[in-house]
């Protein structure tokens, strides 16, 4: 038993987090600034932390993941950051030339309260960021929030920084796409050009954490939003933003500096959810659902028809991040499979309790923010056994010592690949989410069937 | 066969022109500090090698493959250790980045044993504990914990912000104990941003283990010719084929620091007569101060390598001078050697006078070269990430070593002889005897000794300055850490990982070397690199056109 001393018995915990359901602000901080075309996002504080979001995403992906930090040492947790973050502007563009610099912050340098507004403008001052090229913060503090939290304060940060309402409004709508895949990204634009709405998409990671092999490295690949598309932000006319946890901060900064309005919609995990986001660009962008997008669902619920045997009455349990949590929650359900648990370790908040709830029923468990960690996910499986779990990587050793069939979904993922190029969104990532499934259900029937039932058709 | 390596190095670069190329593009301060720690190698008589400038501060802004104190302690030096119960003080994001991450793999000797290592606990700091101090929240969690996994033994490790709000973690440690008597409790302050690099946090840890642990258990294994070996984080399984080898050899091993390892192991590591130690940047510490304590003699051995595991084994045989043992010792390396030669004249005839660069650690860039020796490539490049001058340039240095503020942070214990228990494995007059025979004590001979004149040793390697070395030099295989690995692939070099060795091993011994062959076979002959050109890039003129406009 990998996970020997976890007891089915729940006892309640205050202090002591177990196998977190969760990580801290910076991570999601430095996945989103990747998002920028030829950013480097940089890491205030120990190099330790950098160092460890790095390795993070690197895994994740498979790809390079370049950040920079400030180095702080014991003297720069005394007397603050600053020299070391104005020597740390100076050899980044002397030595890689970005023509973003993204910093957050982590605990060390919230903790000493650095004034980042105010080293950046010294940075400025005394010419250490070369002519149009830009140096933007967040504020990261890890003992708030997670992960999600982390990129949902660095998206915001460039609306603060970028964007602008210049006074005549441009036929584009916003499409905040929420912490979601470089495949995600990529599937949404996809789906809004299938559509014919023109759009701002940021942070945009497609073709920066999934580019090819070509022999030749590039520091900074070609994807990602540009800075004057996020600066034309603020004069679209309207804004979608995905997933409340990620992508809220951002959009309402867009209504409030820019006074672009905007709409918070579920991550479109799943049919409904998909529906309504097509649903939605239909109607503030003014155009007609495509026959080829018409398709695509239509295929997707051919599937669901064919295959509804095989979900019925199935039961998941759900640990990871909330914006992908509640929407899995409604696809399962609509698919007939009941959803036991959902668990995150993120602050998701009441809101987030009622949506799951009204997504998958009362009976759902439903646990988030501190001490939702895990291991009482473990627990809680342990006491009422679904069929399958949907989490990260780690959830694994939970998957195999109880002997459950694991569906990867959120964040990390170190163990497989396909996350980076298959997108989760969509008709077509649910239709791939759906094969995945299948599969699950249908490798376990052929294992445990006895001879006289193994079936050749399924 | 070695005509062909001298033709390579005959087209090598020259290095010093290298290394003036790589430090034009810095910032002059950048450059001042940088031609400090990139050294043109040249190995004089008497293994009189250049100064190299180590162990000093991460440049800012500068992409770094260092990590922090913690990830030294928690990460490298305690996290193998199964039934420590660790717990990290700290907001959520260190303890969850350590969390299983370095593959030290462990067994139990049965479901029923204690095993904490696919937990990460952390008391998961919030903003009220950051204001009005975490001490009672991490009291609460050591209950909680004791509740919960009833362990012999809690090491509770300090993040960045936890030094800064002035929780004192020791007081909680001794107050907890006192609450919990059956309970060995203790804490690390290794904050992260101690040092300039995991090495502050790999002294840290050292100290602790030693005042707290080692020597609490009066308790000696049977067997004879005890040892323990420190330094060995068992990887990849490299410490499951050291114990197959040493325990065939005859030896009795005590226990590892800290692969595969028991607290109680820890607690009496005391009673043996020999350290031997592995990596010497992470663990030399205990080894002096077990020697001062407890009067073991150490040396320094290295099992990557067919035939350092063989000079090692026979070294450690040779110390105990007991005439069965080296019998056996020979028959052993006899024997396994017979496989491994096998595997590496095969080998070795496809990769023969390639390339190769190392840049990991405080000790694999400098044990890992021995391993591309036997199948005839040759290192043009290394260096460490957080190694001091005495890994580069040998012990014999220790005393002209500047001390200077960062270091100054780590405290060094001052260390006596235990009246009861220091205890003289040898007599002064056997001691030297051995030595006369070759035998070094408390000694390490460090890297640039043994490398080429005109290879290029750089320590604190970056990002840009790998990519020089790949365009210049071309190697056949680059060796680093997972935030290198796609960086170097996407140039169309492999990269060995040399921290997690890309999720295979082990490496280490006789086994070892034979995987290790094969990979780096794998790796540098693989056709995938000849794929990354399509047929239209070769040819990219139009032939022809749509048939249906002829
Ligand atoms: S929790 Fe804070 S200190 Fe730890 S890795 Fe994250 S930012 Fe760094
Ligand atoms: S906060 Fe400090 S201890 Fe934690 S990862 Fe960062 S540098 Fe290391």
């Amino acid at each position: 038993m990998l996970l020997r001393h976890t007891p089915k018995k729940l006892e309640e915990r205050e202090a002591l987090t177990i196998n977190p359901a969760k990580t801290c602000q910076p991570v999601g901080a430095m996945y989103a600034a990747l998002g920028i075309h030829k950013c480097l996002p940089h890491s205030h504080g120990s190099q330790g932390c950098c160092s460890y979001h790095r390795s993070a995403l690197t895994r994740h992906y498979k790809e390079p993941v370049m950040a920079t930090t400030s180095s702080f040492t014991e003297g720069a947790s005394v007397f603050g950051g600053q020299a070391n973050l104005l020597e740390g502007i100076n050899n980044i563009f002397t030595v890689y030339d970005p023509d973003v610099v993204a910093v957050h912050t982590t605990c060390l340098s919230e903790v000493i309260g650095d004034d980042l507004n105010q080293i950046i403008r010294k940075a400025q001052e005394e010419g250490k960021i070369p002519k149009g090229k830009r140096v933007i913060h967040t504020n990261t503090p890890s003992f708030k929030g997670s992960h999600v939290t982390g990129f949902a304060n660095m998206t915001q940060s460039m609306v603060t920084y970028f964007s602008e309402n210049t006074g005549s409004r441009q036929k584009q709508i916003n499409l905040i796409p929420g912490f979601v895949e470089p495949s995600d990204m990529a599937e949404l634009k996809r789906i809004m050009s299938e559509m014919g709405v023109k759009s701002v998409m940021f942070p945009d990671t497609s073709g920066v954490l999934n580019g090819p092999m070509t022999g030749k490295f590039k520091m900074f690949p070609n994807g990602g939003a540009t800075v004057d598309q996020i600066k034309s932000a603020g004069d679209s006319f309207f804004t979608l933003a995905l997933g409340r946890t990620a992508s809220l901060p951002a959009a309402k900064s867009l209504d409030t500096k820019c006074k672009v309005p905007c709409e918070i919609l579920d991550l479109p995990i799943g049919l409904r959810a998909t529906d309504i986001f097509v649903d939605n660009l239909r109607k503030t962008a003014g155009v007609n659902v495509p026959d080829s997008i018409k398709f695509e669902r239509g295929q997707l619920l051919d599937v669901i028809t064919d295959m509804h045997q095989y979900f019925y009455g199935k039961k998941a349990a759900l640990v990871g991040d909330p914006d992908q949590l509640s929407s899995l929650a409604e696809f399962l359900t609509d698919l007939d499979m009941k959803v036991t648990v959902v668990v995150t370790g993120t602050p998701a908040g009441p809101k987030f309790e009622r949506r799951v709830h009204e997504a998958s029923g009362e009976k759902t468990t439903v646990k988030y923010g501190l001490g939702s960690d895990m291991f009482l996910f473990h627990q809680l499986v342990k006491n009422d056994k679904p069929d399958l779990i949907f989490g990260n990587t780690y959830a694994k050793y939970i998957a195999r010592d109880e002997d459950i069939p694991l569906i990867r979904t959120g964040f990390p993922i170190y163990d497989r690949i396909g996350h980076q190029y298959f997108p989760m969104v969509g008709y077509k990532g649910a239709l791939r989410l759906l094969e995945r499934v299948l599969s699950a259900v249908m490798d376990r029937q052929d294992r445990d069937a006895p001879e006289e039932r193994f079936e050749l058709v399924m | 066969m070695d005509n062909t390596i001298e033709k390579s190095i005959a087209k090598l670069p020259d290095a010093a022109e290298v290394k003036e190329e790589i430090l034009a593009k810095y910032p002059a301060k950048v450059a001042r500090k940088r031609a400090k720690q990139i050294i043109v190698n040249k190995v004089n008589e008497g293994e009189q090698v250049q100064e190299i400038m180590a162990n000093t501060r991460t440049i800012p802004g500068i992409l770094s493959m260092r990590g922090c104190a913690y990830a030294g302690c928690k990460g490298v030096v305690l996290g193998p250790t199964r039934d420590i119960l660790q717990i990290t003080h700290g907001p959520i994001g260190c303890g969850f980045y350590s969390w299983l991450t370095r593959r030290n793999q462990t067994r139990t000797k049965s479901d029923k044993h204690p095993n904490y290592m696919p937990y990460a606990m952390s008391t998961d700091l919030q903003e009220d504990e950051i204001i009005f101090g975490g001490e009672k929240k991490l009291k609460k969690a050591i209950d909680e914990a004791v509740a919960l996994f009833h362990p012999k033994a809690i090491g509770i490790f300090s993040t960045c912000p936890v030094g800064l709000i002035g929780d004192d973690v020791h007081s909680v440690a001794r107050e907890m104990e006192e609450k919990y008597p059956d309970v060995n409790i203790f804490g690390f302050s290794c904050e992260g941003y101690k040092g300039v690099s995991q090495s502050a946090g790999h002294h840290v840890a050292n100290n602790k283990v030693f005042t707290d642990v080692v020597g609490q258990l009066e308790e000696e294994k049977e067997g004879k010719f005890k040892l323990n070996i420190l330094g060995e984080y068992n990887i990849g399984g490299d410490a499951f084929e050291i114990e197959r080898i040493i325990d065939k050899c005859g030896f009795t091993l005590h226990s590892t620091f800290s692969g595969n390892s028991e607290y109680d192991e820890f607690a009496s590591a005391h009673t043996v007569d020999l350290n031997v130690v592995m990596c010497h940047r992470s663990i030399n510490y205990l080894a002096e101060m077990m020697e001062k304590k407890y009067g073991i003699p150490w040396f320094k051995v290295n099992f990557v390598g067919a035939e350092a595991t063989a000079k090692s084994l026979r070294k450690m045989a040779a110390y105990f001078g007991d005439k069965e043992l080296i019998a056996q010792t020979e028959k052993v390396i006899a024997s396994e050697l017979v496989e491994v030669e096998k595997i590496r004249l095969e080998v070795k005839e496809r990769c023969e006078g390639k390339l190769a660069m190392l840049f990991v650690g405080g000790s694999r860039a400098h044990h890992y070269q021995e391993l591309f020796t036997e199948i005839g490539m040759q290192t043009v490049s290394a260096g460490y990430e957080f190694a001091h001058r005495d890994d580069y340039e040998g012990r014999k240095v220790i005393p002209n070593i500047v001390v200077d503020a960062d270091t100054r942070n780590i405290e060094e214990l001052s260390v006596e002889a235990d009246p009861q228990r220091y205890r003289e494995r040898k007599t002064e007059k056997e001691m030297k005897e051995l030595e006369k025979s070759g035998m070094r004590f408390n000694d390490y001979e460090g890297m640039m000794s043994e490398m080429k004149d005109n290879t290029l040793v750089i320590d604190d390697l970056n990002h840009y300055e790998a990519e020089v070395l790949i365009e210049k030099y071309k190697p056949a295989v680059f060796c680093a850490g997972i935030k290198e690995k796609y960086v170097i692939q996407k140039s169309g070099v492999p990269l060995k990982q040399l921290h997690s060795y890309d999720y295979s091993g082990p490496y280490a011994g006789f086994k070892g070397a034979v995987n290790f062959y094969r990979e780096i076979d794998r790796l540098v002959n693989t056709k995938v690199f000849s794929l990354v050109k399509a047929p239209w890039d070769n040819s990219p003129e139009l032939a022809g056109n749509y048939a249906w406009n002829n």
